[in-house]
């Protein structure tokens, strides 16, 4: 019985990658990620024509021309480089955003499903009431306490997640927490950590990757966001939200200045969300063939 | 049922108590002492510990909570830590702004949401499907900053049809009207990629209905079959979905507020944020979680309207 269902749980994940490479828009997404986004990332000292920060005054609010691709800002520096560089930025701070935020939700929707009873009473309701601001006030809150800043951001967006993870890891840890090995364990005397963190978390940590995928585009989002409104990112690190928030005061003499970061932010965003729509599929057994 | 609409409307305060609760908690406990945040890491002990004294920062915890808890019950929020001015009275000036904003754009959102959703599903894998859901995934991945902006950019810069900043005079309707067209277009276009999603996916499932069949079978024409029958039941999905993302709905009227420089308490939220104006932002969080509270209480209400067969226990 026990083995069955665990052979069924293993098939199910199997039919999800089956059902991921189906998804067109999912592959694609996948495609523009890693063949894109991840490699300008992690490239871009190689790749970026200027240095982002060098300023030529000589040069300010020039239009896209072949030497600067895409125009070059108010104080001289090329948009591209920028644009470049702010990818690292973006993906940093999405990426540190949701591993702090996987961090603490899953420790916590761990101990909330694991030990039910009380304990899962109060936390759910502690976690409801985050819920119940949007994460873009969350974050705001956190930031309002912490102050701007790269350390102090991806802290705030990952605190801002952490409720919606802890939600999923709960779920997730519910639906193992009556299997017969978790019992076993109990039998032989293992300390419920032990149960949780090398047992339990194992098996649910794959629902939780999978929808990792949802949060990062949440987490660029939101970095895009704060430093548009002027609390992340702090000039002179490059980073699309904030390229957007300065060229606003050129909104119709260099359009340039701020399109070009807004589609960046686009381009990366939608990455995320087109590989979350085939992690739906995955999700849901529904639409599985 | 009315024992059901009771029990809720008595339940709302109790949240409302609860997230009060924790929002004071969250700025008063998490790291970071808010004097030195205001004054810079330089500044005396003395100087410190004189902003601490008029925020009241110096008084032991649960007096501190206490005293706010008690003057929000009778309406007095405190004043502005930055501006000493009366927080309820910038609340309340600024609330008008920020609701017109989000049932407008609402509306633009169900206008531009629920046909485009009916249209993808009744072509589903034709061209207009995957037309229409490469544009809602496009929409839901887009900035609503950005949107913002391309708006201004286009209607108000290139061809100058709308103010392009500000709430409008406040006695004249017209001008209110006509600064808040831009704005809430944007926040409804952004709306309605979700809304026209969950439109998608609800007409589908619910297309395969048997019901759905022998409406067809007994030669019911097919226009009839997809409003009498599919959409009046896919409505329910849709007013929950209204209420799930209020939440969105809120983020982004914070974002176009600043984008357009209307003077809602989205704007005031962030200018307080900067300022480290705990009490304004503290008020303003209440007042955002009392809007998400109030509008769950009403679709979970409304249910009962669009699909008699929700039981109220």
């Amino acid at each position: 019985m026990e083995k069955e269902r665990f052979t069924e749980r293993v098939r199910s994940w199997e039919k999800g990658w089956r059902a991921f490479w189906k998804n067109k828009t999912a592959v694609i997404g996948a495609i523009l990620l890693f063949l894109v986004v991840v490699p300008i990332a992690v490239f871009a000292p190689l790749i970026s024509p200027f240095d982002p920060n060098d300023q030529k005054a000589d040069l300010a609010l020039k239009k896209p021309s072949p030497v600067h691709l895409l125009g070059t800002d108010m104080y001289g520096r090329d948009v591209l480089s920028r644009i470049i560089w702010g990818t690292r930025v973006s993906l940093i701070v999405g990426l540190g955003a949701v591993l702090i935020g996987v961090f603490l939700g899953t420790v916590l929707g761990l101990t909330a499903g694991y030990y039910g009873g009380r304990v899962d009473d109060i936390l759910v309701r502690i976690i409801d009431i985050f819920m119940s601001f949007p994460t873009l006030l969350l974050g705001l809150m956190f930031i309002a306490v912490m102050g701007p800043g790269v350390r102090n951001l991806i802290l705030s967006i990952g605190l801002a997640l952490t409720p919606r993870i802890a939600r999923i890891a709960r779920g997730a840890t519910i639906s193992i927490r009556g299997y017969e090995f978790v019992l076993a364990c109990r039998a032989v005397g293992m300390s419920d950590f032990r149960i949780m963190f090398r047992h339990i978390l194992p098996n649910i940590f794959g629902d939780i990757a999978v929808m990792g995928t949802l949060w990062c585009a949440t987490a660029i989002i939101l970095e895009a966001n704060f430093s548009f409104i002027g609390l992340g990112i702090q000039p002179p690190t490059p980073s699309w939200g904030q390229m957007v928030r300065s060229g606003v005061d050129y909104l119709g003499n260099a359009p340039w200045l701020w399109i070009f970061p807004g589609i960046s932010i686009l381009i990366a965003v939608l990455a995320f969300n087109m590989i979350g729509d085939g992690v739906r599929d995955m999700a849901d057994p529904k639409l599985r063939g | 049922m009315v024992q059901y609409v009771l029990r809720r409307i008595f339940l709302t305060p109790i949240t409302l108590f609860a997230v009060f609760t924790i929002v004071f908690l969250v700025m008063r406990v998490a790291p970071g002492d808010p004097a030195t945040v205001i004054l810079g890491s330089f500044a005396s002990e003395e100087a410190l510990q004189a902003v601490r004294r008029t925020m009241g920062l110096d008084k032991p915890l649960y007096l501190q909570y206490v005293e706010s808890l008690s003057g929000l019950l009778r309406g007095d929020l405190g004043r502005s830590m930055i501006t000493n001015a009366s927080v309820a009275y910038q609340i309340r000036k600024a609330l008008p702004y920020t609701l017109d904003l989000m049932v407008a754009g609402t509306f633009f959102s169900l206008l531009f949401g629920i046909p485009f959703g009916i249209l993808t599903a009744l072509k589903r894998n034709q061209f207009w499907d995957y037309f229409g859901r490469s544009v809602s995934l496009a929409g839901l991945s887009t900035p609503s900053f950005l949107l913002g902006l391309l708006g201004l950019w286009a209607l108000s810069i290139k061809i100058p049809l709308f103010p392009s900043l500000g709430g409008g005079e406040i006695g004249n309707l017209l001008s209110r009207v006509h600064h808040l067209f831009l704005p809430s277009l944007t926040l409804g276009l952004i709306q309605a990629s979700f809304i026209s999603r969950m439109t998608r996916s609800s007409l589908l499932n619910i297309l395969q209905e048997d019901y759905i069949r022998t409406a067809r079978a007994k030669g019911l024409n097919k226009r009839i079959v997809i409003l009498r029958h599919a959409f009046r039941n896919c409505l329910i999905p849709i007013v929950t979905l209204v209420g799930l993302y209020v939440g969105i709905l809120i983020a982004d009227s914070v974002l176009i507020e600043v984008v357009f420089n209307r003077p809602g308490i989205g704007k005031l939220m962030v200018g307080s944020v900067k300022n480290r104006d705990y009490i304004m932002v503290q008020s303003i969080m209440t007042v955002y979680a009392a809007m998400v509270v109030f509008i769950n209480l009403i679709t979970d209400l409304t249910y009962g309207f669009f699909d008699p067969r929700v039981k109220y226990r």
